[in-house]
């Protein structure tokens, strides 16, 4: 069966999602995931919204937003986002999802901007909750399009930590959270070691090379001692999928 | 008692002055009080500060409008569609004028606005930590924790001059009701020292006690109510409409460039005098198709003694 680049990353990022997991569950293609879990392998998994929203079903119609009102139908409870946050800081959600502009090698994010504060080269749009996920989440999923640009040695500002300079800086900056546990990217899979908590190509998606990887990351990235292949989305997957995006918003590029 | 009752446009001539900083789209990506924004372009309110958590669209387009200096928030943009092409031009390139921007996180937005409610100077967080929010220009600082030696960001007490709060009803003295995720708009409503609630229906005070526990906003913080039948629009009301994700794919494409967005700004809010020369542009059938279809109705509990 044909799947898009996207529909890969939506069946990648839900086989992140353990059947128990709390996990905060953000915009755009995690919106996907964590309805395709849930309906494949996760049933048991609870899904929280910074807008006040906690369910454990998939919503009834496609997502644009977590504020649309099919997420609200069916809801276990609609609340604040200060109740959300506590959950998130007081370590009850063992999974976030977050995208970004940037990423560098210890899987720090930038997405306020590029250039100085008083000189801005380019704006992006800031954190929302991202930075607060990679601060108190039990671990998070990273999700990019993998280019030169993008990944980057050392993001200029730091939105959302990862592991800030490696090994033990999270801990002497007095966070948390258990750091990045994945990037999944438009080419491929990458983790992080557990000593020096430096980012690792781990899975390579269907049709990229390792040489293909490397020269589109700005730095001497290491490889895993055995590289693995991302396995393709099933029928039953992209059944799903499609089910929770009709139109191919999210996943076939269909409305931009 | 005050009457509190106004039209969108005496209540922001009113209640909405130049320089005031003002909390507009705090339930996030629903019930976002597009109206509101669009009269306070109308009437050329001057040297706003907006304050929100991340905003779908609405800051954009009050920010290309030039009533904007300064933004605090977590995240400017379109949701479905990313940037906001007018943040990006006012901070690039001073477009339609230079504005600041003090970057916080979503958490940061509520405990600032919580710490405002609770009329104490400033609140800790676990968030933050090792970001370049930290940096010395931001609002935020650091410190030990005097009981566990844990290190904490302090985040300081925002105090807004005023908050706009789109809701589902309320009664003439601003009980309102409000369902689905709130996000901020309680401890905006607490905070603020200027409410002004937007609703889809004005209903008699009965109804509001027959459910107290929906009451987000109790009357007597309300300074004004005004009617607005699909004032959210095109953001989502819980139980009246849907969202017009095509609104947001449309803006995004016409205010990629400056003529573009001014083009887009005569048409839906310049050259037009009130919401309904606006509904009337949007047509019966796109109403129409935007309207709730599948129903859940809540079921009654008893409150009785």
């Amino acid at each position: 069966m044909d799947y898009t680049l996207q529909e890969l990353m939506v069946a990648a990022g839900a086989r992140e999602i353990r059947d128990d997991d709390v996990v905060f569950v953000g915009m755009r293609l995690p919106l996907l995931a964590f309805q395709l879990a849930k309906a494949i392998h996760a049933p048991h998994a609870t899904g929280i919204f910074e807008n006040g929203i906690l369910r454990d079903k998939p919503a009834g119609d496609a997502l644009y937003t977590m504020g649309d009102a099919p997420n609200t139908e069916g809801a276990i409870w609609t609340t604040s986002m200060m109740d959300i946050m506590a959950l998130l800081q007081n370590g009850r959600v063992s999974l976030g999802f977050i995208g970004g502009a940037e990423v560098d090698r210890f899987g720090n994010l930038n997405t306020t901007y590029i250039g100085e504060r008083e000189k801005v080269k380019i704006r992006l749009p800031g954190s929302g909750g991202g930075s607060d996920i990679a601060s108190l989440s039990r671990r998070f999923v990273i999700i990019m399009n993998h280019e030169k640009r993008r990944f980057v040695e050392r993001v200029s500002y730091i939105t959302s930590p990862g592991f800030g300079e490696g090994r033990s800086w999270r801990d002497r900056n007095g966070l948390r959270g258990g750091g990045p546990c994945a990037v999944i990217t438009t080419k491929a899979i990458l983790r992080f070691d557990s000593e020096t908590k430096e980012m690792i190509l781990d899975s390579l998606h269907p049709g990229a090379t390792v040489e293909e990887i490397l020269e589109n990351t700005g730095w001497n990235l290491r490889c895993a001692s055995k590289i693995d292949k991302t396995e393709p989305p099933t029928r039953s997957e992209l059944q799903k999928i499609r089910k929770y995006d009709p139109l191919g918003f999210w996943t076939r590029n269909t409305m931009r | 008692m005050a009457q509190k009752i106004f039209s969108m446009k005496e209540a922001v001539s009113r209640f909405i002055e130049d320089g005031d900083s003002v909390v507009v789209g705090a339930a996030l990506e629903s019930a976002i009080p597009f109206s509101a924004g669009h009269e306070i372009v109308r009437q050329g309110k001057k040297d706003l500060t907006l304050i929100g958590p991340i905003s779908d669209m609405l800051f954009d387009q009050i920010i290309g409008s030039g009533c904007v200096k300064k933004v605090i928030a977590a995240w400017v943009g379109n949701v479905i569609m990313g940037v906001g092409y007018n943040m990006r031009r006012a901070m690039e390139e001073g477009i339609p004028r230079k504005i600041e921007m003090d970057d916080y996180t979503n958490f940061a937005i509520s405990l600032a606005l919580h710490a405002g409610a609770l009329g104490i100077p400033f609140i800790p967080t676990k968030s933050l930590l090792g970001t370049g929010m930290m940096s010395e220009e931001q609002p935020f600082k650091g410190m030990e924790c005097p009981y566990t030696k844990e290190k904490l960001a302090l985040v300081p007490a925002l105090k807004p001059d005023a908050a706009i709060l789109q809701a589902q009803r309320a009664d003439e003295q601003g009980n309102t009701h409000f369902w689905g995720g709130s996000g901020v708009t309680k401890e905006a409503a607490l905070a603020a020292r200027k409410v002004l609630v937007v609703v889809e229906e004005i209903v008699s005070r009965k109804v509001i006690e027959r459910d107290p526990n929906r009451t987000l906003i109790p009357g007597f913080l309300v300074s004004a109510v005004i009617q607005e039948p699909w004032g959210a629009h095109p953001s989502p009301m819980q139980g009246y409409y849907n969202r017009d994700h095509e609104k947001y794919m449309t803006y995004h494409r016409e205010s990629k460039d400056r003529e573009g967005y001014l083009k887009w700004l005569k048409k839906w809010v310049l050259g037009l005098k009130n919401r309904d020369e606006y509904l009337k542009l949007l047509g019966e059938e796109k109403i129409k198709s935007l309207l709730i279809k599948h129903h859940r109705k809540s079921l009654p509990v008893d409150y009785g003694y």
